[in-house]
C-alpha cells in the first residue's frame, strides 16, 4: 500500500501540473467569491467560502487520480497486483488528501490576505477542524470517483454522488471553523467534532470495505 | 427465487385486496370519522397521509440498503431488483411527503417551507434517492452500474443517522421562524390514534404492494431479456422461425 | 494440479454476450495457444482469469481456489493490450513500482535484470510517454515476468514487436516453458503459437470450437481455424 501511495504522490509531484491548476482553479473560485459577497458578508462567511471552494475544486483534482491510471490501462496493472484491494482504497485516499491539504493551505492563506480575515486566532485548532474534514471529504470523493470515472457523464455525475452525503461535513466544518476562529477552542466545538469524526471513521471504515465491489466488472 | 414463488400467490391476490380495503377504511377514517382538530382545522388531516408516506419513504430506504447489502454479498439479482424497488416506491412516497407538507404549512405556519430539521432530513433523503435513479437510469443493462448503485444505498442508508445529527445541531443555532410543528404530539383524541393507526396499516399494505408489482416487472424485464439474449445466440429470430415482433 | 478451471463461464457487457458456455481447463506445466477471429472472446477469457473481470455466470478456480486472493494474483501475470504502464514514469520507475507492488525483496536490481533482458537498459531513465510501441511492449513484458508469475496469460503480445522482439519473446517463453511455467497465449500468429504451446485451442463466438492434439501440425490448426470461422458467418 505504501508503495501505491509513493508512486501516486511521485507522479503529482512529477507533473505538477494537477496541484498547478487546483490551485489556479481554486484562486479563481475564490476571486468569484470576493466580487460576489460584500467584503463585510465575505468576512463572516470565510469558513463557507473556504469550504465550497475546496469542495467544487476538490471533486474534479480527485476525479484525476483515477483518471491518471486509466490513460494506458495502469489501474489494471494496479488491480493485477498482490494487493488488498481495500488497501488500494486507502491509499488514493491519502494521496488525494495530500493534494487537497496543500490546497486548503494556499487558500486560507489567501483568505486570511484577500478577506482580511486577519491572522486566525487560532492556526492548530484550525488545523484540526480543517484535517478532520478533509479526511471525511478525501473519504467519500475518493470512494465515488472510482465510480464515476468509469462513465459517461463524470464530471456532473461525482458532485450528484457526493455532495448530498456530504453535508454532515459542510455543516460541522463550517460551524467548527466559526467558532474556533471566533476564539471558542477545540473544546466549545466538541459536539460538531464528534460528527466529522464519527463521519471520517464510518466512510473510510465502509470505503476500504466496499472498495472490492467497486472495482470488479 | 423459492422465497419469492412461496410469497407470489398472497401477493397477488391477497395483498392488493387487502390494501384496497385498508385504503378505503382509511379514507373514510380521515375524512368522516375523525373530527377538526381543534387549532388546525380540517387542514389537519393531512397529517395521516404526510407522516405514513415519510415511514413508507423511509422504509423504503432502509429495505434497499438491506438489498444492496444482502446483493453485494450473495450476487444474486433478485436483491437487486428488490432494491431498486424499494427506492423506487420510496422516492414517490417521499415526493408525497414533500408535497404534502408544504400544503399543510401554508395555512398553519403561513409560509411554504421553513429549515426544520425534519424537512431538511427528507429533502436531502429525496435528493439521495434521485441520483440513485439517475445512476440506475444510466446503465440499464450493465451490472456493474447495478453494484454502484448498491454502494451508493448502503453509504446513504450509513450517512443517514450523521446527516440528522449534524442537521439537528445546525438548527439549535439558527432560530426558527416557526416553532415546532405540532406532530404526534399531544393527540387527545382516541378517533385520531386509530385514525393513524388504519392509515398506518394502508399505506404500509399499499407500499408493499407497489414494491411488489415493481420488483415483478422487473423481474419479467430481465426473464425476456435473457430469452431475447437466447434466441440471437442461436442465430437470430429467422432461424427460430419466429415473427418478428 | 490444475491451475485454470473454467467451468461454463459466461461473460456479458450489457447486453453483449462476449463469452457464453466456455469451459477450459490448463495443468501446471501446460502451454495452450487460443486462436480465433476478432470478438471470439479471448482477451475477455484472458482478463477473467487474470481476476479483473467476474464472469457473469459459470465458475471459475484459479490454483484450486474459487475465490482469488491478493496471494491467487501474485502466481499470475497479465500481458494486455494495454501495457499497464505510467507514462510520466521513467522504464525503471516503472518496474521498480511494480516490483515493490509484489513485494519484490531487491525491486532496483530485478528492475535493472529486466531492463537488460529486454533489451532496454539503454532507456532506462527516460520517461515511457516518448517510447515506440515497440518498446512500450517490451517493458510491458519485462512488468509481467518480474515477479516470476506461475501461470503467464498473454493476449497477442508479438503485435506490436518487431522481429527481433519477437525473437527474444519467443526466446524467453520457451525458456519459461522448460522451467515448467504454465502458458496461455492468445494470438493471430499460427506460427509462433503453435512453436510455443502444445495445445491449440480455436475461440469463436465466446465457445471453444475445437482443440488440437499435440501431433497436429501448425498447417491443420490453420486449415482447422479457417473451417471453422469460415462456416459460421459473422
Amino acid at each position: 500500500m505504501w508503495s501505491i501511495l509513493r508512486k501516486d504522490l511521485l507522479l503529482e509531484l512529477r507533473t505538477r501540473e494537477a496541484i498547478a491548476a487546483l490551485i489556479v482553479l481554486v484562486v479563481l473560485i475564490l476571486l468569484t467569491f470576493t466580487f460576489a459577497l460584500d467584503p463585510e458578508g465575505a468576512r463572516a462567511a470565510a469558513p463557507a467560502v473556504l469550504w465550497v471552494t475546496l469542495i467544487f475544486a476538490g471533486l474534479l483534482a480527485v476525479q484525476r487520480t483515477f483518471l491518471v491510471e486509466r490513460e494506458s490501462g495502469a489501474w489494471y496493472g494496479l488491480l493485477l497486483g498482490p494487493v488488498d484491494r481495500g488497501a488500494i482504497f486507502v491509499a488514493k485516499l491519502v494521496a488525494n488528501l495530500v493534494v487537497l491539504a496543500i490546497a486548503d493551505v494556499v487558500l486560507t492563506s489567501l483568505l486570511v490576505l484577500v478577506l482580511g480575515t486577519g491572522m486566525p486566532t487560532a492556526p492548530l485548532e484550525l488545523a484540526f477542524v480543517n484535517a478532520l474534514g478533509l479526511i471525511g471529504f478525501s473519504a467519500l470523493a475518493t470512494l465515488f470517483a472510482a465510480i464515476s470515472v468509469r462513465l459517461r457523464a463524470r464530471e456532473l455525475l461525482l458532485p450528484l454522488l457526493v455532495l448530498p452525503l456530504l453535508v454532515p461535513v459542510v455543516i460541522c466544518a463550517v460551524e467548527a471553523s466559526r467558532i474556533v476562529l471566533a476564539g471558542g477552542g477545540a473544546s466549545a466545538a466538541a459536539a460538531w467534532l464528534r460528527v466529522l469524526a464519527t463521519f471520517d471513521v464510518i466512510v473510510t471504515v465502509a470505503g476500504w470495505m466496499l472498495f472490492e465491489q467497486l472495482v470488479l466488472e | 427465487m423459492t422465497i419469492r414463488a412461496r410469497i407470489a400467490p398472497v401477493a397477488d391476490t391477497v395483498l392488493p385486496g387487502f390494501a384496497f380495503v385498508a385504503m378505503l377504511a382509511a379514507l373514510a377514517c380521515v375524512f368522516l370519522y375523525v373530527p377538526n382538530e381543534r387549532m388546525q382545522g380540517a387542514v389537519q388531516r393531512i397529517f395521516y397521509f404526510h407522516v405514513n408516506a415519510a415511514w413508507s419513504a423511509f422504509f423504503g430506504f432502509g429495505l434497499a440498503a438491506l438489498a444492496s447489502a444482502l446483493f453485494l454479498w450473495r450476487t444474486d439479482a433478485t436483491y437487486d431488483r428488490l432494491a431498486r424497488a424499494a427506492v423506487e416506491v420510496g422516492m414517490l412516497f417521499c415526493t408525497m411527503v414533500l408535497c404534502t407538507g408544504p400544503i399543510w404549512a401554508r395555512p398553519i405556519w403561513g409560509t411554504w417551507w421553513t429549515w426544520d430539521p425534519r424537512l431538511t432530513m427528507t429533502v436531502i433523503l429525496w435528493t439521495i434517492y434521485a441520483v440513485y435513479l439517475v445512476l440506475r437510469a444510466m446503465g440499464e443493462d450493465d451490472p456493474q452500474i447495478a453494484r454502484y448503485a448498491a454502494v451508493l444505498a448502503i453509504v446513504g442508508v450509513l450517512d443517514v443517522p450523521l446527516i440528522m445529527v449534524s442537521v439537528r445541531l445546525w438548527r439549535g443555532i439558527h432560530p426558527s421562524v416557526i416553532s415546532a410543528p405540532a406532530g404526534q404530539g399531544g393527540i387527545q383524541d382516541a378517533r385520531m390514534i386509530v385514525a393513524l393507526v388504519v392509515t398506518l396499516v394502508a399505506f404500509t399494505s399499499l407500499f408493499l404492494w407497489l414494491v411488489w408489482r415493481r420488483f415483478e416487472a422487473l423481474r419479467l424485464e430481465d426473464e425476456l431479456r435473457a430469452l431475447e439474449d437466447d434466441v440471437d445466440a442461436l442465430g437470430g429470430r429467422a432461424a427460430v422461425g419466429g415473427a418478428t415482433p | 494440479m490444475t491451475v485454470v478451471d473454467a467451468d461454463t463461464i459466461a461473460k456479458s457487457f450489457g447486453r453483449v454476450r462476449v463469452l457464453r458456455d466456455l469451459t477450459l481447463r490448463v495443468d501446471g506445466g501446460d502451454t495452450v495457444a487460443l486462436f480465433g477471429p476478432n470478438g471470439a472472446g479471448k482477451s475477455t477469457l484472458l482478463r477473467i482469469c487474470a481476476t479483473l473481470y467476474a464472469p457473469t455466470a459459470g465458475t471459475l478456480a484459479l490454483f484450486g481456489s474459487r475465490q482469488p486472493s491478493a496471494e491467487t494474483r501474485r502466481r499470475i501475470g497479465l500481458l494486455g493490450h494495454q501495457s499497464f504502464l505510467y507514462p510520466d514514469l521513467s522504464a525503471r520507475e516503472n518496474l521498480v513500482f511494480y516490483g515493490r507492488l509484489y513485494g519484490l525483496p531487491r525491486p532496483e536490481h530485478a528492475a535493472d535484470t529486466w531492463l537488460e533482458r529486454v533489451g532496454l537498459a539503454a532507456n532506462a531513465t527516460r520517461s515511457v510517454r516518448v517510447f515506440s510501441r515497440g518498446m512500450e511492449q517490451r517493458l510491458a513484458l519485462a512488468r509481467t515476468l518480474l515477479h516470476d508469475p506461475e501461470l503467464l496469460l498473454l493476449d497477442e503480445p508479438w503485435s506490436a514487436l518487431d522481429a527481433a522482439g519477437a525473437d527474444l519473446l519467443s526466446e524467453i517463453l520457451a525458456g519459461l516453458r522448460a522451467d515448467g511455467r504454465t502458458i496461455v497465449v492468445a494470438t493471430h500468429d499460427f506460427e509462433r503459437g503453435r512453436a510455443v504451446a502444445e495445445r491449440a485451442v480455436i475461440l469463436h463466438r465466446g465457445r471453444v470450437v475445437w482443440e488440437a492434439s499435440p501431433s497436429d501440425a501448425t498447417a491443420s490448426v490453420e486449415a482447422a481455424y479457417r473451417q471453422v470461422t469460415g462456416a459460421v458467418a459473422a
